[in-house]
């Protein structure tokens, strides 16, 4: 099915099932830990050979020898890979650096060995004789160093990496009220809680992986690229993933390092990256510098917006994507957007949930809290002052699709008590402590990409969908689950669900929230033709026939789905592919966060005591699981906002807290209640489903929101991420 | 090294086995009794996912060697009741969609159920106000669960389950 016209009254629209809270149908599996994830296929690959994977120790330069006879003379040890025997590999399109480095060295703790022994222990302690003679090369660690010789990319997510619209610079000079802030946010690591983990094994020539991989499609062409063979060869299998958030997009060294071991060793080998590993050997979230300059009549209407964005990457990267967001987000006349990108030899950087937005929203909504400030304007009453209902660079020839920023903003306000806020800042206390309320917006564009599904109906009428879509914990068996159930007008419990397998169609993969539309689209467009197939067999015309209570019922007769399927069963296999509807509306999914906060005024400690939001992101399709998804994304915006940083250790080139002790993220004690609106909107532009994302909405602004409450508590303005509090403490000792 | 005999009681069972003395608690569980229910998230005792209740106490069984157990009592979620048969504090999880992407889940359930039992002994937290008082609050279970990290970050759906199955002990 091609989705290239707005949708219109379809049968999803009767949502008996989708749009209903329906508990994860995977959950049993999951809370009773029979859940198999990649590192635990004692069912389907017994007897691994366990894999250590050994990082570079330098960051760049050349490895002149690698010593292994002492590992390969150590108990148990079955092999030693390295670049000089791994045979001739290539790399796959979407890695910057190599997954097994050698003798050229691009970032520290690149892979340059693996050592396969029978135990796990006995692998790790065969590493440690592993003797790597490196000479060190000359390194560019510093952003700020880089910035000096960024260049502009080729593009930025596929558009250019600079807009213009107006006279930015004239408009911004002559403007009565100026903002004009730079602030940075720092490297962030994805630190899911599954470390990347493989067990690999061949059969002939063919090669089987079960990985904790996003995107299963691109991991087969990726795998025989860099193994150099064909596709065909490669099955990729990965129906639970512990955790993505963008870290298990690509092919990474586990997987690749699993399947030349076992290649190597005759038997499957299974690798996991130890914890201190990732954030240097694996994709990171690239820090930002980012300058706002906005200017606006006295009373807060936008007439020029500028925002520069400079972040760093190895050579061949791409520069994370702050600016796109201001493209969009709000009115202007005057507009400016510019990315640099520097080249640094620091890990690779790509993509962490919501890439682009996340870190630009960072920026451009606490700019936004200052505007209010400098004008005088309630910071949600500015932010509806200056909503637009097109796209502000294309101009009204390019609606959005649907757009509910002011609905967001008033509903989200009011439900939170933002009334009840002294606009003035470090004027409330209760005890120690100085209390605040911040407000940012939510915005994250909306991509569609094509997905393909197989759903299949037994003589019993047991239906399947298979599809090698994946659920990182996003709620894709559920939502899946529902999508058929509708169209098929039966139970979620009469619907199985397989995903996460090359073998089945390929599908949207999860990333960038392109994943719960896009692939019950998939399943709707494939659903769709089954159902012309089975009216037909049933006699009925394809377009009358209703399907509901597991019966098939058009001209007033009734016919047993099953009856119509036949005791042979039925499979069809179909997908959803986009037209222009991205291209001719703007689409996109809009929130207002809400955040208060208690500060220490001794010791500058920020509690976060109340988050809530309201968001619009087209049909929900399981409140349950979208909710869960929309708090945890708001809670990484407040590891964003008050913990989270990868520290540069700027002489040797590598992330010096590379682990779960040092990197911190929210617990449990950081986290109070939070409440989730979610806004009645149905997008008929953005596919049959009339959804849009959500996975990525709830962390986009959720930490501006916390800066934001933090300046209203206190008066102390960060422009630094994160506000860690030292950096608090030292504004409280000013203000 | 010398392979060293072990009697660990899994789950209520005896479970006889040689080991590397090298090997965690965890690893003696998932690649040796193919126990995989127990997660290894950090294996360095940051991250909770690997909780088990030994002897009544919950620990990281990342940062214990098997060996230190011998003919200990060792309750996996496993343990705890399987997809078809769920302990309460599962069926809660479930119901409050207390998880996401499911890895850190069982670390968090096995820490859940013996968080109650700690706020049933009269064994006080950092945040107890009065350590002659030890009762169940919200704010109990979040300072007592903040060693399990939910990168998912279900932490108020968490705080909502184990309230709920406080509560149904209560009643």
């Amino acid at each position: 099915m091609k989705f290239d016209q707005p949708a219109t009254l379809n049968p999803i629209d009767r949502a008996r099932v989708v749009g209903k809270p329906v508990d994860r149908i995977d959950g049993p599996l999951k809370v009773a830990g029979a859940a198999p994830y990649a590192y635990e296929r004692h069912d389907v690959a017994p007897n691994p050979a366990y894999g250590w994977m050994i990082g570079s120790a330098i960051a760049k330069g050349t490895i002149n020898s690698i010593d292994t006879t002492e590992a390969e003379a150590a108990p148990g040890v079955l092999a030693v890979l390295t670049h000089a025997n791994a045979g001739a590999l290539g790399k796959g399109n979407m890695n910057t650096a190599r997954l097994l480095g050698g003798p050229d060295i691009q970032h520290y703790d690149q892979a340059v060995a693996l050592v396969v022994a029978e135990t796990f222990e006995q692998a790790r302690d065969a590493a440690k004789l592993v003797r790597v003679d490196y000479t060190q090369g000359q390194g560019k660690f510093d952003l700020l160093v880089g910035v000096k010789t960024a260049q502009p990319p080729k593009s930025v997510q596929g558009s250019p990496a600079d807009t213009s619209v107006g006279d930015f610079d004239g408009a911004f000079k002559s403007a009565a009220v100026k903002v004009d802030q730079t602030y940075t946010t720092p490297d962030q690591s994805h630190a899911m809680m599954e470390p990347h983990a493989t067990t690999a094994a061949w059969a002939g020539d063919k090669l089987t992986v079960w990985t904790s991989n996003q995107m299963v499609t691109w991991a087969v062409k990726e795998m025989a690229k860099t193994l150099k063979i064909a596709p065909e060869n490669v099955q990729v299998v990965s129906p639970y993933i512990g955790g993505g958030f963008g870290s298990k997009l690509f092919l990474r060294a586990d997987a690749l390092l699993a399947a030349l071991g076992a290649r190597a060793v005759g038997r499957p080998v299974k690798v996991a990256l130890a914890r201190p590993q990732i954030p240097n050997n694996t994709t990171h979230r690239p820090a930002t510098i980012q300058r706002l300059r906005i200017g606006a009549t006295k009373d807060g209407v936008i007439q020029a917006i500028g925002h520069d964005v400079w972040a760093g990457d190895l050579p061949g990267g791409d520069v994370e994507s702050a600016g796109l967001q201001t493209r969009l987000l709000y009115a202007g006349k005057n507009r400016k957007t510019t990315h640099r990108l520097a080249e640094l030899d620091l890990p690779e950087g790509n993509a962490m949930r919501a890439p682009g937005e996340a870190v630009g929203l960072l920026a451009l909504e606490v700019a936004m809290d200052e505007l209010a400030e400098a004008c005088g304007v309630d910071p949600v009453e500015l932010r509806i002052k200056n909503d637009i209902q097109y796209d502000p660079e294309a101009g009204p020839k390019r609606p959005f699709s649907s757009r509910k920023l002011i609905e967001c903003l008033q509903q989200g306000a009011e439900r939170f008590g933002w009334s009840k806020r002294n606009p003035k800042p470090g004027q409330v206390r209760e005890g120690d402590f100085l209390i605040g309320m911040g407000v940012a917006a939510a915005f994250r564009n909306n991509m569609a990409m094509p997905s393909g599904a197989r759903v299949a109906i037994d003589g019993k009428g047991r239906i399947t969908v298979s599809t090698d879509m994946t659920d990182i914990g996003t709620g894709t068996y559920t939502i899946i689950a529902q999508t058929a159930a509708e169209l098929l007008g039966v139970n979620v419990s009469d619907v199985t669900v397989k995903l996460g397998d090359s073998s089945f169609p390929a599908s949207a993969g999860s990333g960038g929230q392109w994943g719960a539309n896009s692939s019950t689209a998939g399943v709707y467009a494939t659903c769709m033709t089954l159902r012309g197939m089975l009216a037909q067999k049933a006699g009925f015309n394809a377009e009358d026939a209703l399907f509901e209570d597991g019966m098939i019922k058009a001209a007033g007769k009734a016919i047993p789905l099953r009856d119509a399927v036949g005791r042979e069963g039925i499979s069809v296999d179909d997908k959803i592919e986009f037209g222009d509807l991205t291209e001719r509306y703007a689409q996109a999914t809009f929130g207002a966060h809400f955040c208060e906060v208690a500060v220490d005024r001794f010791t500058g400690e920020v509690h976060v005591r109340r988050m809530g939001g309201a968001f619009a992101a087209g049909r929900i399709l399981n409140p349950k699981t979208a909710r869960s998804q929309v708090i945890g994304a708001m809670t990484m915006g407040v590891g964003a906002a008050l913990m989270e940083e990868l520290v540069v250790d700027k002489r040797f080139g590598y992330f010096v807290n590379h682990d779960m002790a040092e990197y911190h993220v929210p617990v449990h004690a950081d986290i109070p209640e939070q409440d989730v609106l979610f806004l009645d909107e149905l997008d008929d532009k953005s596919s049959p489903m009339k959804a849009k994302g959500v996975g990525e909405l709830g962390i986009c602004g959720a930490g501006a929101a916390v800066a934001n409450a933090i300046y209203n508590a206190t008066g102390v303005r960060l422009r630094d991420y994160p506000m860690t509090l030292d950096k608090v403490i030292g504004g409280l000792a000013k203000a | 090294m010398t392979m060293t005999p072990t009697t660990l009681k899994v789950n209520g069972k005896d479970v006889r086995m040689t080991l590397d003395p090298r090997t965690t608690l965890l690893d003696a569980l998932r690649e040796h009794l193919h126990l995989t229910g127990t997660k290894k998230g950090c294996d360095h005792g940051q991250c909770g996912a690997c909780t088990v209740i030994v002897e009544g106490r919950r620990i990281n069984s990342c940062l214990t060697l098997a060996l230190m157990h011998d003919g200990d009592e060792i309750a996996t979620i496993e343990g705890l009741g399987s997809a078809d048969k769920m302990h309460p504090m599962q069926q809660a999880f479930v119901t409050h969609d207390g998880y996401q992407c499911g890895y850190c889940t069982p670390g968090q359930i096995c820490s859940a159920v013996a968080v109650l039992e700690e706020i049933e002994a009269g064994i006080p937290s950092h945040v107890t106000e009065d350590l002659n008082k030890v009762a169940y609050s919200d704010a109990e279970v979040r300072e007592r669960m903040s060693g399990n990290i939910c990168r998912c970050a279900a932490y108020p759906n968490i705080i909502a389950a184990i309230r709920d199955v406080a509560e149904g002990d209560k009643a």
